[in-house]
């Protein structure tokens, strides 16, 4: 009797576990992109608690402050990484915020088109740019790394030339004048949930100015960005047809096109994402600064690359998350902000910077591994 | 009207001056499995692109259901019916079985202009699918990539099946796979066609096509040597064939020469 039923649930286990062992839910979530981001930016957290916790860097407005740089360098991680699992780079990030820049500066300040007009004028131009960088890429077949590369130089050479052109200099100050009663700028200006910041500063819950005012006065407008483009990614990447289209692309160019995955399309699209979200950038920081200037945006795009492999990104395509991009924008801008409250010297930052890149490639190559390795 | 499903009349195909296919001529009905045989170089990519409708041909008429057509492109062959799958299977390692099984086709929910692709719908049908076959996907989430290769063959099969494939164009399933991986893959297709499918088996191998085939037509420098029913041949008659039997019997004399004067 006993040995029958040993000899039946034996049988089940043989048919469970036969090709694979039962995998546990730490397994599966091992198995997500994001999770050496999500990682590395509690660990960060982590360590500045400790190192800078009486510091004030934890205060709401410390807490603003690397909210604020985080959010700025995720707005264009979050295109960059889309375009990598899309299978390819854009290097022209960074000259376009700069390029972007003086598209609203020069016809507001020179022309004197209303700001709103210049900031429509400088996301069309944006929409320009990205369909050009797509349409040579997925035309000539050419390296994404080479043609957004010569991007990069003409963008930033064009930005320059033409503002001394037609100013005479390299800045254009004076925007912060036209942002009131704008119908477009405060989308891009504005600090959200004030009351909240008010009411915390009126319990004496927050630190306040000598005037009685909050030091910290809303959310800035780069982090409502930020979080609004994180969720509008991840929806698109995990739950529609456009999300499976783009791992597609990456994953398998030929392989998708041949099951009717418009690959072509689907790359420009990404192209056009990452010059927009490159505007998004320069509008919110030129509207901020009240100034545009020729320089802006430099290294950025290197930057998001980095944010976006940290993310979990392969170089290769196909595989990464957008979350997991702004989880490494966090973790850079955490840390560049979190380095001014320690002893450290901030010229750190860099060599930081590179190893988290290079400790984040070495771990994103052994999970592809996993994932890819055959029984 | 003829029996049969799909017919490829006197399919002639040039480029430039070379003659890639030469008066190709094969007759497939429902539930048929007809083999291509050939060496390398005998036509069989260019006749497998024909069928697909990448290469129109430069003679030669195709009769679907009793009707002529003409393919502009890939996609009109597949809007019909001919569905190929090529040796590369059109699988993306990275991507999960669910993924990859309704990439491009995926099923879609929700109000318009918001329409969501449906996972839950999708995982379901690709376990389902897979489970048809013998092929236990434990986790349809799981990638591609944990696959075996006769498995991912099979997926690629079943996806075509499952998007309406009438006449199924396999272009070589079995040669990356070893003894038992093929063997499982080969009953998947005796399966398939089981089922009123035709199906078009491109090979090399003689040996996989043998026990499975109905018909077998031998490509050799671009023209059909001829179909015959299994009935009609041999394996040993099929393998010189393909090999070009001369060439091969002259390499034996040849070889028993040198053994005759080493000795």
């Amino acid at each position: 009797m006993s040995t029958k039923s040993k000899s039946i649930k034996s049988k089940t286990d043989f048919n469970q576990d036969e090709r694979l062992k039962k995998i546990s839910n730490l397994k599966i979530l091992l198995n997500r992109p994001e999770l050496g981001a999500l990682g590395g930016a509690i660990l960060v957290f982590i360590f500045f608690g400790i190192v800078a916790g009486d510091t004030g860097m934890f205060s709401a407005y410390g807490i603003l402050n690397f909210l604020d740089v985080s959010a700025n360098l995720g707005i264009i991680a979050i295109a960059a990484a889309m375009l990598m699992i899309g299978g390819e780079f854009d290097l022209s990030i960074g000259s376009m915020i700069g390029f972007a820049g003086i598209c609203i500066a020069i016809p507001a300040i020179y022309w004197g088109w209303p700001l709103w007009m210049s900031i429509v004028f400088a996301f069309s131009m944006a929409v320009l740019v990205g369909y050009f960088n797509g349409i040579l890429v997925v035309k000539t077949g050419l390296p994404s790394f080479i043609v957004t590369l010569a991007m990069l130089f003409i963008l930033r050479g064009a930005t320059l030339a033409l503002t001394r052109l037609i100013t005479g200099r390299t800045q254009v100050p004076g925007l912060r004048v036209l942002i009131e009663n704008d119908p477009i700028a405060w989308i891009f200006a504005t600090d959200s949930f004030k009351w909240v910041f008010t009411w915390l500063g009126s319990m004496n819950l927050i630190a306040l100015r000598t005037d009685g005012t909050p030091l910290a006065t809303g959310i800035p407008p780069s982090v409502i960005w930020f979080i609004a483009l994180a969720i509008l990614t991840t929806w698109i990447l995990m739950k529609t047809r456009y999300g499976n289209w783009i791992f597609a692309s990456g994953g398998d160019k030929n392989g998708a096109n041949n099951v009717g995955v418009p690959v072509g399309r689907v790359k420009i699209s990404l192209f056009i994402g990452t010059a927009v979200a490159a505007t998004i950038f320069a509008t919110i920081q030129v509207l901020d600064a009240g100034s545009a200037d020729t320089m802006r945006g430099t290294l950025k795009e290197l930057e998001a690359i980095a944010a976006a492999v940290v993310g979990g990104c392969l170089l290769t395509g196909g595989y990464g998350s957008a979350i997991g991009a702004a989880f490494g924008a966090i973790i850079f801008g955490t840390v560049s902000m979190g380095i001014f409250y320690t002893d450290v010297d901030t010229d750190w930052f860099k060599v930081f910077l590179g190893a988290m890149m290079l400790i984040a490639v070495i771990f994103n190559n052994y999970i592809r591994r996993k994932v890819t390795e055959s029984k | 009207m003829s029996n049969y499903l799909v017919q490829f009349n006197n399919i002639s195909k040039f480029f430039g001056k070379v003659i890639a296919l030469k008066n190709v001529t094969m007759k497939l009905r429902k539930g048929e499995i007809m083999c291509l045989l050939g060496d390398n170089g005998a036509g069989k990519s260019t006749l497998i692109k024909t069928l697909a409708g990448v290469h129109r041909p430069d003679e030669g008429e195709i009769i679907f259901e009793g009707e002529k057509i003409i393919f502009d492109s890939p996609k009109d062959a597949l809007d019909i019916g001919i569905a190929t799958v090529y040796q590369d299977l059109a699988l993306v390692p990275l991507m999960s079985v669910t993924r990859n099984f309704f990439m491009g086709r995926e099923p879609l929910k929700g109000p318009p202009f918001l329409k969501t692709f449906d996972i839950e719908k999708a995982n379901k049908i690709a376990a389902e699918r897979m489970g048809q076959i013998g092929i236990d996907v434990r986790d349809p989430s799981q990638a591609v990539g944990t696959m075996s290769g006769g498995e991912r063959q099979c997926l690629a099969i079943s996806r075509a099946i499952y998007f309406g494939a009438k006449v199924l164009v396999l272009d070589e399933p079995t040669s990356a796979l070893g003894v038992h991986q093929a063997s499982v893959v080969l009953k998947y297709i005796v399966k398939a066609a089981s089922q009123g499918l035709a199906v078009i088996l491109i090979t090399h191998n003689v040996h996989h096509a043998y026990p499975v085939g109905n018909s077998f037509t031998v490509l050799n420098r671009g023209r059909s040597l001829g179909t015959y029913e299994k009935k009609d041949i041999s394996r040993e008659k099929l393998l010189s064939m393909m090999a070009g039997g001369e060439e091969l019997d002259k390499l034996e004399v040849e070889l028993k020469e040198m053994n005759r004067i080493s000795s």
